[in-house]
């Protein structure tokens, strides 16, 4: 469980995340979205406790986040930013023993084995084992990455942007994964800008608008036709699948 | 673990077992071989046969068990090459672990205390202290400057060159030519001022020299880069992590402040420590950590011991040189290792800027 309470960020005297309230129970995959500059990043760095906000504050399981040490933070909750360059070439099984890193001298340091092996086999990354992280394309370093952040085995995963990098079938996996680490009972918060992949995996979505919380609740309720149009500045149609939401934008006749 | 890295492993396990036995052995090699060339001609056999004594431990080829041999060369020995052998190594591992440190801490394998200025720093900090007579810290205050001209050094480039947790090339190496050049002002000033013996003194640590170690100088650096080094072993992993960047480190609990006050501590301690003796002798802190890397892999406990005995080995083949190349003169030690390093240092610069396509 993680919880926001009224939390602002105050960036070159712009307020970037305004009075966000956000409680998100163990077991949901919540989707933040929103138009760029709306504060996602932030209120994920917020949430991942590695950014102070200047007001209210940050609950992981009624704890202050502040007050929990880096190592025992890095134990419950494991972050996958968009910086996924290594500066020298560790091969991807180094890469992601790292994540095991924070259990090292722990009782759970007997599961090392098993959590990367499993880690390297959701992310679809066994078969580059060997290879040098450096070599590796775009895609194929996302998903190390994302391995790395699953080995790490904590109960909150917070994922900014992970498809960006991906195609249409790695999205659709790495969403997949997200899912299944929620029905494990993880708190999983995912930054995404495909509404459509956000609408057909979140069980809730945050819908951010500069910097405030413009609506939340589950995906038909959040990704309408006039509240997308109006926050994204864009006319877009809202079909409805399977009560999952498809948002399509309006590109005129052709 | 799956049956392809376990084999990966035990390969990258012989491999470092391998290294380590062959530079070991090289060292001794190259001790001995240091030992024995010179001006004044000594045997291998009495090289031995006054380690054994000296060291207490009975000689097994000799009848009587603590032979002696001719005071004259146990004399050059002991009070002259042994001291000389100890700093060459001391200085090397020193010089080597410092880059190694640089490197991890930087996230950029160009970085190296010569080339960024944290040499010049230190040189500047020792020359102070010779042209001024400065005194006030005892007979250590030259090591004591050259110490914290060197930390100021390591502190500025640090705070100017790195943007999101990462340094790019560029901004480094321009950081470097700018703290480089004002050493260099600096020491050009205090030469100027200087009279004539701090003059020979500033220039012998411009172009370094092991020439006239001493055997308490000799130890208190090898006790610092002994010291240095074990501790920087033990932050290996978090270097390791470190690689992920600043931020991907403090997610997996990585106290990238504090890890990043010690390793700049170090960095001018042991670069410090060896410029306060020695001068500065540029690149070892570059080429060796780099060949480790290619050998062993990036992995930070292992890169970090094996520097330490290559830049040992390096140093001491390259004083032997310095004092045999040229008859009755002895090369600036400095000067050789810049000779070798400086192409190095271009070809890598050359390769990295063709992999990220630009001067990133």
């Amino acid at each position: 469980m993680i919880r926001a309470e009224q939390v602002s960020v105050e960036l070159g005297g712009r307020r970037v995340v305004d009075a966000v309230d956000l409680a998100v129970p163990a077991g949901e995959l919540l989707a933040l979205v929103g138009p760029n500059g709306a504060g996602k990043s932030t209120l994920l760095s917020v949430l991942a406790g590695e950014r102070r906000p200047d007001a209210g504050s940050v609950l992981l399981d009624e704890r202050p986040i502040e007050r929990i040490e880096p190592l025992e933070l890095a134990r419950l909750r494991a972050v996958l930013t968009q910086d996924n360059a290594v500066s020298f070439p560790f091969r991807v099984a180094e890469v992601v023993e790292m994540g095991r890193s924070p259990w090292m001298r722990t009782a759970a340091r007997e599961l090392d084995d098993q959590a990367i092996e499993a880690a390297l086999e959701r992310a679809d990354v066994e078969h580059l084992v060997d290879r040098r992280f450096t070599e590796l394309s775009g895609g194929e370093r996302a998903r190390v990455s994302l391995a790395r952040v699953l080995a790490q085995e904590t109960s909150i995963v917070l994922l900014d942007e992970p498809t960006a990098a991906l195609d249409l079938r790695h999205q659709e996996d790495v969403l997949r994964i997200a899912r299944s680490l929620a029905l494990e009972g993880r708190t999983v918060i995912v930054v995404l800008h495909d509404l459509s992949l956000a609408g057909a995996y979140a069980d809730r979505i945050a819908l951010l608008e500069r910097g405030r919380l413009r609506a939340l609740g589950a995906p038909v309720d959040v990704l309408t036709e006039e509240l997308v149009s109006e926050v994204y500045g864009l006319e877009v149609e809202v079909l409805v699948r399977d009560g999952r939401p498809l948002v399509i934008p309006r590109r005129g006749g052709r | 673990m799956s049956a392809t890295t376990a084999s990966a492993g035990t390969h990258l396990a012989r491999r470092r077992t391998i290294v380590g036995i062959s530079l070991a052995v090289l060292l001794v090699a190259a001790t001995l071989l240091s030992a024995v060339i010179g001006q004044f001609g000594v045997t291998a056999q009495e090289v031995v046969t006054s380690l054994l004594r000296h060291a207490w431990i009975p000689n097994p080829w000799f009848e009587n068990p603590w032979p002696e041999i001719d005071p004259t060369a146990d004399a050059a020995l002991w009070v002259i090459r042994f001291p000389r052998i100890v700093m060459a190594m001391a200085v090397g591992a020193a010089l080597a672990v410092a880059g190694a440190i640089m490197q991890a801490v930087f996230g950029n394998p160009l970085a190296e205390p010569g080339v960024v200025g944290v040499s010049s720093g230190a040189a500047l900090g020792a020359a102070f202290a010779i042209v001024t007579g400065m005194l006030a810290l005892g007979e250590w205050t030259i090591a004591v400057l050259a110490f914290a001209g060197g930390l100021g050094a390591t502190l500025l480039v640090y705070g100017v060159s790195r943007a999101n947790g990462r340094t790019e090339v560029v901004t480094l190496l321009l950081t470097g030519i700018a703290v480089n050049a004002f050493g260099g002002a600096g020491l050009a000033f205090l030469l100027f001022i200087g009279g004539d013996s701090s003059r020979e003194q500033i220039v012998f640590w411009q172009l370094g020299s092991l020439s006239g170690s001493l055997w308490r100088e000799s130890a208190l650096v090898l006790g610092v880069a002994a010291v240095g080094t074990v501790i920087a072993i033990l932050l290996g992993r978090r270097y390791d992590i470190l690689s992920l960047g600043e931020r991907n480190a403090r997610h997996l609990g990585v106290n990238v402040e504090r890890l990043r006050f010690w390793s700049i501590l170090l960095v001018a301690l042991l670069t410090g420590v060896g410029v306060a003796f020695v001068g500065i002798i540029s690149f070892v802190g570059l080429v060796v950590p780099h060949l480790m890397r290619m050998i062993l892999g990036p992995s930070h406990r292992a890169l970090l011991t094996a520097s330490a005995f290559g830049g040992a080995l390096l140093l001491v083949l390259s004083d032997l040189l310095a004092r045999t190349a040229v008859t009755g003169a002895e090369l600036p030690i400095g000067l050789l290792t810049s000779l070798v390093g400086g192409p190095f240092f271009f070809v890598l610069l050359w390769r990295q800027r063709r992999a990220s396509g630009g001067w990133a």
